[in-house]
């Protein structure tokens, strides 16, 4: 076990490299010039070449990865019309367009984030599965063809739609802000609850269906109708022998679903004013800011590859079938 | 894992001795004669199982009728969709109420389960009525512990600790010659092999004591080599426990080895009911005959298998009068176009009024040793 996790760390690193050299080739080696860029409609030619010497953009592609992995791991020095910064690892560069650390920058963004999806898919992780499991109870009837059909209509409206919505009408919800957890819970909770809300509701809709479909699966089991033959509580047939089967294929759905959401958030952020990545990013990505980008990149990168491991281990302990060697 | 896993084709020590002990006995058993003061445990009445579907009423069991005393084995047998499965299912109440409609009766130790409430139908399943499968690898659940399994089947019906529970559930595993009960009772399913796993699926069955044990098919999806085994555990765990088994098969071959009594069921109708040795011995209902002459040789020079033509009939749209008729080649033995046109009762037909067939035939002992007997493989 502790030998596979070891052999999953190692290749999760190094799906991370692979990820940052290919995004690096696509922004840093595109026919763009990010000194142009940064430097601006009135530029002279020295201020220019100053800004091209500073972010070793006159160097060979190689010896730039290079550097930016050096001050992944070490950290390194910028310099910079004579003045010499000194970024420490893991440095991912400096904003061209604030001029601050990118580490500071996602640093303040990633925990917001965080906060978002946490919340958010504990809702509808555990509502969608409340509902699919009842609806799966009672199918058939008309119920169930009810919490079927408003999750299709909940799923098939675009997700933003339901976040203007909870913005524009849901005005009893506390105000939206960010408030770090550590700082004072309370204005945690309730600042994020509106995109909790929103985030909760329209995804719930799938986790309603995935729930219901393998609940019914496990309820058509042979092992389902041993255990009603034993003579205990049907209650406890579909929540004890039923729901534990049912729930192996939905946590590994959510597993994967977590990190995107956690790179997906843009329309929650961007409605409710939260300061989280997909705000940073898509600002970044309006300004050209190439090194948030690509910090942006390792981010979700390495919490989509962590995430799989998560699920992978949480497999066995789900399933004793599954046995990690 | 495999079926041939040492510890399942290596017979257990205790298992030896008792076979030789017990050759003798099974004989005895079989040739015990039917009394028909003997006081029935389970007593069926005019059961009729029906499916209601969007095409129309399933007719799964038209009226089943039977009944079982303890200490006896009836083997119910018949083609797949001749009802013995879902009349032995509603033996315990499994057939979800929404999507069933069920009468008649059905009596086990004098309660009625016909109409039980859900309250009534826990105590009852388990305590005094339990099942075993036909396929043990899907009818564990997977992510238990066959111990938990076992301990959750006894504490359904015992207010016990845990520990007595296992302690239970270690000694029952025992008891069905799995060895080194104290370590296997931790494992999962998928740790043990096939024939382990259906002694694992007894055990469960039989840990509140139950007077009436149903084993539907519960060697089919064994390797055969372990199907003998399996056979012999539930012939000598029925002796222990004084219970009534009802045997669901559709191999004769086993039916001969277990049964006391044999009841052949066709299209959700029983055919033909009886002592075993007089029903293998003689059978009376043409479809009996057929079952007879499909099982391969196993001796002698191979000839060519004799499958009874045709299929059985759709239980949405039953075939007038004799259900078997459009399969059977003695219809027109019949006069009066009877098989077409009557639905024969199930009456003694010989002299014999220990046993009954549902069978227009005259003299279908006469036919049989006739016709039949000499092309039997």
């Amino acid at each position: 076990m502790l030998l596979y996790i070891l052999r999953r760390v190692i290749s999760a690193i190094s799906v991370v490299i692979v990820t940052v050299v290919a995004s690096f080739v696509l922004f840093f080696l595109a026919p763009t010039d990010p000194a142009g860029v940064i430097c601006g409609p009135r530029c002279t030619p020295e201020r220019l070449h100053d800004i091209t010497e500073s972010l070793n953009l006159d160097q060979p592609p190689i010896e730039q990865i290079g550097l930016y992995f050096k001050g992944i791991v070490v950290g390194r020095d910028y310099t910079s019309g004579g003045v010499t910064r000194h970024c420490s690892a893991p440095c991912l560069g400096y904003s061209y367009v604030l001029g601050v650390p990118v580490t500071d920058l996602l640093a303040k963004a990633v925990p917001v984030t965080l906060s978002i999806v946490l919340g958010g898919s504990i809702i509808y992780l555990g509502f969608g599965v409340l509902i699919g499991t009842i609806a799966a109870r009672v199918r058939g009837t008309t119920l169930d063809r009810f919490a079927v059909g408003s999750s299709l209509v909940i799923g098939s409206v675009p997700y933003f739609v339901v976040a203007l919505i909870i913005a524009l009408y849901a005005t009893f919800l506390p105000k939206s802000q960010y408030v770090s957890f550590f700082t004072n819970p309370v204005q945690w909770a309730s600042g994020l609850l509106a995109a909790w809300l929103c985030l909760g509701l329209t995804n719930s809709a799938s986790y309603t269906r995935y729930s219901r479909a393998s609940m019914i699966e496990a309820l058509g089991q042979d092992y389902t109708r041993t255990a009603r033959s034993k003579g205990i509580s049907e209650r406890r047939v579909v929540y004890r022998h039923g729901l534990r089967a049912a729930m192996t294929p939905v946590i590994t759905i959510f597993g994967v679903d977590v990190a995107y959401q956690l790179v997906n958030t843009i329309f929650t952020e961007r409605i409710f004013q939260l300061p989280g990545l997909g705000l940073r990013l898509l600002n970044a990505f309006n300004q050209y800011d190439l090194p948030v980008l690509m910090g942006g990149v390792i981010v979700g990168a390495t919490v989509l590859v962590v995430m799989n491991l998560v699920v992978d281990i949480l497999y066995t302990v789900l399933d004793p079938r599954v046995r990690l060697g | 894992m495999s079926d041939n896993d040492p510890t399942t084709s290596v017979p257990q020590g205790g298992n030896m001795t008792d076979q030789t002990v017990r050759a003798p006995q099974t004989i005895e058993r079989t040739k015990r004669v039917r009394s028909e003061g003997e006081e029935a445990y389970l007593e069926v009445t005019d059961l009729h199982v029906q499916f209601p579907t969007a095409d129309g009423k399933v007719q799964a069991v038209q009226g089943l009728s039977y009944s079982l005393p303890l200490r006896r084995t009836l083997a119910i047998v018949g083609e797949s969709g001749s009802g013995k499965s879902v009349s032995s299912m509603a033996i315990l109440g499994l057939h979800d109420r929404k999507s069933t409609w069920i009468s008649g009766s059905i009596k086990v130790g004098g309660k009625e389960v016909v109409g039980m409430s859900e309250k009534e139908l826990m105590s009852y399943r388990g305590a005094d009525a339990a099942m075993i499968f036909q396929d043990p690898q899907s009818s564990l659940h997977p992510f238990f512990t066959i111990g938990d399994q076992i301990m959750e089947s006894y504490r359904a019906h015992h207010r016990v600790s845990r520990r007595a529970a296992k302690a239970r559930a270690i000694d029952m595993l025992g008891r069905v010659g799995i060895p080194n009960p104290k370590r296997r009772v931790e494992q999962y399913p998928h740790e043990f092999s096939g024939g382990m796993r259906q002694r694992a699926m007894i055990a469960m069955a039989l840990v509140n004591d139950p007077k009436l044990l149903i084993a539907d098919e519960p060697t089919t999806a064994l390797d055969v080599t372990v199907q003998a085994q399996i056979l012999d555990l539930i012939a000598d765990l029925q002796r222990d426990f004084g219970s009534a088994v009802v045997f669901i098969t559709h191999d004769l071959g086993v039916v001969a080895e277990i049964a006391d009594d044999i009841l052949v069921m066709y299209a959700g109708n029983a055919v033909e009911h009886g002592p075993v040795d007089k029903i293998l011995g003689t059978p009376l209902h043409p479809y009996t005959w057929g079952l007879l002459e499909s099982i391969p040789a196993v001796s002698g020079t191979p000839g060519p298998l004799h499958p009874i033509p045709g299929s059985p009939p759709s239980l949405l749209a039953m075939p007038s009068g004799c259900a078997f008729h459009p399969r059977c080649e003695f219809r027109d033995r019949v006069g009066g176009d009877l098989c077409r046109t009557l639905k024969p009762e199930l009456i003694p037909r010989t002299a014999d009024l220990g046993r009954t067939s549902r069978c227009h035939l005259k003299e279908p002992d006469k036919v049989f040793e006739t016709e039949v007997l000499p092309r039997l493989p």
